[in-house]
């Protein structure tokens, strides 16, 4: 079964209002056991061994984050949970803060034990305000526990930028500045918010330590791939029958997800990891789920054989440039230019000369914008340009 | 309106996102009077403020009204027909997206992605997501928001 409820194992059982069911379902049981029987230095270890990566697209080693907040020497540590899911098509981390609040709480904590850090932030995105009643109970609810104690969580939200879903930007945010991204070196695990060493880790991160803590990272470590453990959620949207949320052990096929769970019939194309994931053809559709070949954060966006290839490439751009945050010249003017030239071709009046622009600009781009936003713009328009370069050079009119 | 003073004395430039959220929520916007003396309250120039409070989309610097309709206009709302939905509100009110009725009871935006697309075609008024929209529910929707 290529399904398996790890992260979501939850969701659906408990009372997401009632921290007694999460009790029941031996819920703080991993806090307890790293806090009573571990020390951070064999929480970070156990983490380690496990192979989790880093579930907001990077795909960064979890416990080696970890150790570098860890092995900074500071008087005050952070640790904070990015709740920032702006990708578009992604909705995985709603579900899981819909239905599960406890597990992300429990998980934060471990973070904030293993790194040394008394305080910890959940970053909720604006648009999902309606969830903030929801998350403080069950915060007010596990410190009144005594699950807290030493350790506190304050929730911050946004207040509408996708840009803050970005580490160092996010920490700008939460630090009442406008949410623009930093230069690195120094890491966050050096020097991040306020700049004192700082983890961040997506929700859905955070949620799989809870789990490896309880039951060994070499449980963890024998799903997935050679370096791709454990599973991951996608979210499913578009052509599909069944849209949602969909737990997969690493290893599946794009063919699982979206043809046998989530019902896509005629599919031309999939969009992986939103504006700034990657583009695969129908025929690539028995690639596994892995970092080894693409993962992203979990928007799987699917489009049938309807579809305008252009006319996506052009959204998605226009998507970029109004949601760059301005910083760094290769981002803020690379997209804009980006929108102008799809815009031509949404038109009919491309030019092979726009080909080579859009090419030069993807490399300009990646090399040298701040984050990961300027830097992976571009893969919308070079993948499509290698799989779908017919529907380009059916809008060209010029040279 | 902005004869007393708007903030507390004590205020770290670290609250400055915090404040402007909680004027915007307060005033449905963020007047002028208020940024200046926010900056004064700070220590920070008006300029940052201004900077700040032109970042963030959930924040105005011009007026707004009571009531905030966003609808998603990315692309798995796209897929949805989101379009018929934005031609149905407008229709219903009488406004484009980024314009105010001339009542205050509804500002109109489009907004980039708000993680509802599995129930697509979505959208946001004030803060609360209505999902799976068809043209025949935007009436009775729009008539709660008073």
């Amino acid at each position: 079964m290529p399904q398996e409820r790890v992260v979501l194992k939850n969701c659906g059982v408990i009372d997401p209002k009632n921290i007694s069911t999460f009790l029941d379902a031996d819920g703080f049981q991993a806090l307890n056991k790293a806090r009573q029987e571990m020390t951070p230095e064999e929480v970070i270890n156990e983490v380690k061994v496990s192979g989790l990566r880093g579930r907001g697209g990077a795909g960064f080693p979890c416990g080696i984050k970890w150790e570098g907040a860890r092995n900074s020497p500071a008087d005050d540590k952070y640790v904070i949970c990015n709740a920032d899911e702006g990708e578009v098509g992604t909705f995985k981390d709603r579900y899981i803060l819909e239905n599960d609040p406890f597990s992300l709480i429990e998980g934060l904590a471990i973070a904030g034990y293993a790194v040394g850090a008394g305080q910890g932030y959940i970053y909720l995105r604006a648009e999902y305000h309606y969830l903030l009643d929801l998350l403080e109970s069950a915060i007010k609810q596990a410190r009144e526990a005594g699950y807290l104690n030493g350790f506190d969580i304050i929730v911050r939200e946004g207040a509408g930028a996708y840009v803050c879903g970005e580490e160092s930007a996010l920490m700008e945010s939460i630090e009442g500045k406008r949410g623009e991204s930093r230069y690195r070196p120094p890491f966050p695990t050096v020097a991040g918010l306020w700049q004192s060493p700082t983890t961040i880790n997506n929700v859905e991160t955070l949620m799989n330590i809870p789990r490896i803590i309880l039951n060994g990272g070499g449980w963890y470590s024998q799903m997935g791939t050679e370096r791709s453990k454990g599973t991951k959620v996608f979210s499913v949207s578009g052509d599909v029958a069944r849209p949602g949320v969909y737990e997969m052990l690493l290893g599946s096929t794009w063919r699982e997800l979206v043809e046998e769970l989530a019902s896509a019939e005629n599919i031309k194309l999939i969009q992986i990891g939103g504006a700034t994931g990657r583009i695969i053809p129908r025929d690539m559709i028995d690639t596994p789920l892995s970092f080894e070949d693409i993962l992203g954060a979990g928007a799987v966006t699917v489009y049938d054989e309807s579809r305008d290839v252009i006319d996506i490439v052009y959204r998605t751009a226009e998507f970029l440039a109004e949601e760059s945050c301005g910083k760094c010249t290769p981002c803020r003017q690379g997209t804009e230019v980006m929108v102008e030239i799809m815009e031509r071709f949404s038109r009919g009046e491309g030019s092979v000369k726009d080909i080579r622009a859009m090419e030069d600009l993807a490399e300009t781009m990646m090399l040298t914008s701040l984050c990961g936003l300027g830097q992976a713009a571009h893969f919308v328009v070079m993948d499509t340009l290698k799989y779908f370069r017919d529907d380009y050079n059916r809008r060209i009119t010029g040279n | 309106m902005m004869s007393k003073k708007l903030t507390s004395p004590e205020k770290a430039p670290q609250d400055l996102l915090g404040s402007l959220k909680d004027a915007q929520i307060r005033y449905g916007h963020l007047p002028h009077e208020f940024m200046t003396e926010l900056a004064e309250s700070l220590k920070v120039p008006v300029s940052d403020v201004y900077g700040v409070a032109s970042f963030y989309s959930f924040l105005s610097i011009k007026p707004l009204g009571r009531n905030v309709i966003r609808i998603c206009k990315s692309l798995p709302c796209y897929l949805k027909n989101c379009q018929v939905i934005i031609d149905t509100v407008e229709k219903e009110i009488g406004i484009k997206p980024g314009q105010t009725t001339p009542d205050g009871r509804f500002s109109f935006e489009l907004t980039n992605c708000i993680g509802l697309c599995d129930k697509a075609p979505a959208m946001l008024i004030n803060n609360d997501p209505h999902v799976d929209l068809t043209p025949g529910k935007i009436t009775q929707i729009l008539k709660s928001y008073k």
